[in-house]
């Protein structure tokens, strides 16, 4: 095979599984961000508290670092409730979630990072499956399996989540909190208590995208910073409250930074991906699946 | 919001300084009752990406500090660290080196780790003719020519022409002389220069550069980047990265199956035991920069004893557990500092300078001076080859064999082995 195509196909595929990754880390932000309009900047930060949680948890019990994440998300979904509570009692309830909400999860995220600095240490932390290191190769493509069990992970949360969404009764009042707190009043349905709900649902999906993480690199407490940018990104583009557009955006990502970093260097790709948001907001402001309000 | 973000942050940062302070009360309550101590203030990444290195740096200090006191101090005077959590941020530097110098008044500063957050203390030391004891900076007075800078590193003066020589000179031990070469660096100021002497020496030896990149460092796949440099074949790839990605570069080589004769450069990461400890056969026959590898050639009077007391520590301190790094070095600044205040009997920052600038300094890392700019006279930057690895145990890295130095000629302790990827 033509070693430009072999590059080409191997860009693709690696820009996938990494996409799938990025899936992970931005499904939670979809729900906060995109559907209750919260601005959870310590979103990454609470998926990289997921992923020491999963090291310490995992490596104590000698469990694989997936499942540990799967099983510690409805600890995750406490959190995330706790801190809803707080954050409605104190600034969305007094209407002031815009920008002193926001201060707000900024000291989430500081305090997250400087704890986990208290509480490990600075050091890098690691919990390497035994398949982290096995590589299938297909014809000329590699997958190797330390980025493809994350991205099928990633798939899976997203599908179900997907269908909880679409299926049941507080999933369609996640989608309708959404769009009209008020009108759910009107149907007697607490918009305060489903929003809880479903910011506990967002940090538990931090808590699954910590364990994709784990496996896919070591973390330590400042892994987060570099996925801030792309998981908004990553949310705006696909349409904030689209779970699909969230897909597609972050496999586009995952594609255009690898291909770019394959065949023009790596210096490229965030710039890039970056230049694709823009493109796409240019053409559809309301992201790629997302509908004109 | 700026304003209360700011305020958050400097909530926090005077939790993490009580914090850090009471670590120093824990570890010298006797301090508390001294009277008139020297005061030694330092700015040090005790939280974000460089913690890992500035906890370790910290510890050795502690470690000085407690034997200088024990001893009776220095000129009769207990010492007292003085030291506050930069984040890692280079824009928080300068306003700490400010309080220290001008509100704590403490009677000497020392440098945070390394090159990206010395650059920003430098013009408030420099206002104020302070003499300036840097750790692990590479060129940063190559800018500000200040004459009372002093770095202890082993990069010394010249790093485009000095810093990748070993290196090559390891390359020229291969069986058939290597002629092309892959570099990759990371975007920071570091990575560029030791990317900066890779081309220069390969240039100089004829060897052709099939890929030349850099990257930054949100990258989160590397394997793009090793596909790339695979596809051009190269018999030698030089890497100049970071920890994170570090790691992402080397899983993601053995992911591939890349194969080079030579394959390293200058990787900070496999120097630290986390690294050592994930990757263990994976680093079979890589070749990388190194300050210290606990060989015969190195058993420098003093540096078995240190790292012992170290090892004990780290893992209540959370901190790298063999202290194979930067540590030692650590501790030989502080070392430079009392041998320069013991010979002039004072405090007084020319006469630290001038001492600093005519003496030789007798440390746990060997002897060495300084230059004009402040930097060791003579580099030595180790090369060093990961050999043997079966398993994860860090033990072995206490010992010698594990990783042999192969340049400089003069410290050599094992022969090459390749090419990376065959078994150790």
């Amino acid at each position: 095979m033509d070693p430009d195509l072999v590059l080409l196909l191997n860009g693709i595929v690696s820009g996938l599984l990494l996409g799938g990754l990025y899936a992970a880390a931005a499904t939670g932000l979809a729900v906060s961000f995109g559907m209750l309009d919260i601005v959870n900047i310590a979103h990454p930060a609470l998926m990289v508290m997921g992923a020491f949680s999963v090291v310490l948890i995992g490596t104590a019990l000698g469990l694989d670092p997936l499942l540990v994440a799967v099983l510690q998300a409805p600890l995750f979904y406490l959190l995330g409730i706790l801190i809803y509570g707080v954050y409605h009692h104190f600034f969305e309830k007094r209407g002031e979630e815009a920008l002193q909400g926001l201060a707000f999860f900024f000291g989430v995220m500081f305090i997250i990072e400087v704890g986990l600095v208290m509480a490990f240490g600075p050091e890098q932390r690691f919990l390497d499956p035994p398949y982290a290191f096995i590589t299938w190769r297909i014809g000329e493509i590699d997958l190797p399996l330390r980025m493809l069990a994350p991205a099928l992970l990633a798939l899976a949360a997203l599908g179900a989540l997907h269908l909880y969404l679409k299926r049941s009764f507080t999933g369609l009042a996640v989608a309708a909190v959404a769009q009209d707190a008020e009108a759910l009043r009107l149907m007697a349905v607490n918009p305060v208590r489903i929003k809880r709900l479903a910011f506990g649902l967002s940090v538990a999906l931090a808590s699954i995208a910590g364990g994709a993480l784990v496996v896919v690199q070591p973390v330590d407490p400042s892994s987060g910073q570099i996925f801030i940018g792309r998981v908004f990104a990553i949310c705006i583009m696909g349409g904030m409250a689209s779970l699909p557009g969230c897909l597609t955006a972050a496999l586009l990502f995952g594609v255009v930074e690898n291909v770019t970093a394959t065949f023009y260097g790596p210096s490229w790709s965030p710039a890039v991906a970056f230049g694709w948001l823009l493109l796409v907001l240019a053409f559809r402001p309301q992201g790629l699946f997302g509908r004109m309000a | 919001m700026d304003h209360l973000t700011r305020r958050q942050f400097g909530r926090l940062s005077l939790a993490a300084a009580i914090a850090g302070a009471g670590q120093v009360a824990g570890v010298f309550p006797a301090l508390a009752q001294s009277a008139n101590p020297i005061r030694i203030g330092f700015a040090m990444a005790l939280s974000g990406g460089l913690a890992g290195n500035g906890r370790a740096t910290l510890l050795a200090y502690q470690i000085w500090a407690q034997e200088v006191n024990a001893r009776g101090g220095i000129l009769g005077r207990p010492v007292q660290l003085v030291f506050y959590d930069d984040q890692t941020q280079p824009g928080l530097v300068p306003g700490i080196y400010t309080k220290l110098l001008d509100v704590d008044k403490v009677d000497i500063v020392t440098s945070p780790y390394a090159t990206a957050m010395i650059a920003p203390a430098m013009p408030v030391v420099m206002q104020r003719n302070v003499t300036f004891l840097t750790i692990f900076g590479a060129g940063v007075n190559e800018a500000f020519k200040y004459d009372r800078h002093f770095n202890v590193n082993v990069v010394g003066d010249n790093m485009k022409e000095t810093y990748a020589t070993g290196y090559f000179e390891v390359a020229a031990m291969l069986p058939a002389p290597p002629r092309s070469i892959a570099i990759a660096a990371v975007d920071n100021e570091f990575a560029q220069k030791a990317a900066e002497s890779a081309r220069y020496h390969a240039k100089k030896r004829g060897i052709r550069i099939v890929y030349d990149r850099s990257y930054p460092p949100s990258t989160v796949d590397f394997t793009p980047i090793i596909r790339a440099m695979q596809s051009g074949r190269p018999d030698l790839v030089f890497i100049a990265s970071y920890p994170p990605d570090s790691s992402g570069l080397v899983r993601a080589a053995n992911e591939l199956r890349f194969t080079p004769a030579i394959f390293g450069g200058g990787l900070v990461g496999p120097q630290l035991a986390s690294f050592q400890s994930q990757f263990g056969p994976l680093l079979n026959n890589l070749v990388t920069w190194d300050v210290y590898s606990p060989e015969p050639t190195m058993d420098f009077p003093g540096v078995a004893t240190f790292l012992q007391k170290y090892r004990e520590l780290a893992p209540r301190e959370q901190t790298d557990l063999l202290g194979n790094y930067i540590p030692p070095y650590a501790y030989a600044q502080m070392q430079t500092l009392e041998q320069t205040l013991t010979r002039i009997g004072k405090i007084d920052q020319a006469a630290m300078a001038a001492d600093m600038h005519a003496q030789e300094f007798d440390t746990i890392v060997g002897k060495f001076r300084f230059s004009a700019l402040g930097e060791w006279a003579e580099p030595r930057n180790l090369f060093v080859q990961f050999q043997g690895i079966t398993d994860n145990e860090l033990e072995r890295y206490k010992r010698p064999g594990a990783k042999v130095i192969l340049a400089p000629a003069s410290l050599k302790s094992g022969s090459l082995r390749t090419p990376y990827g065959a078994a150790g």
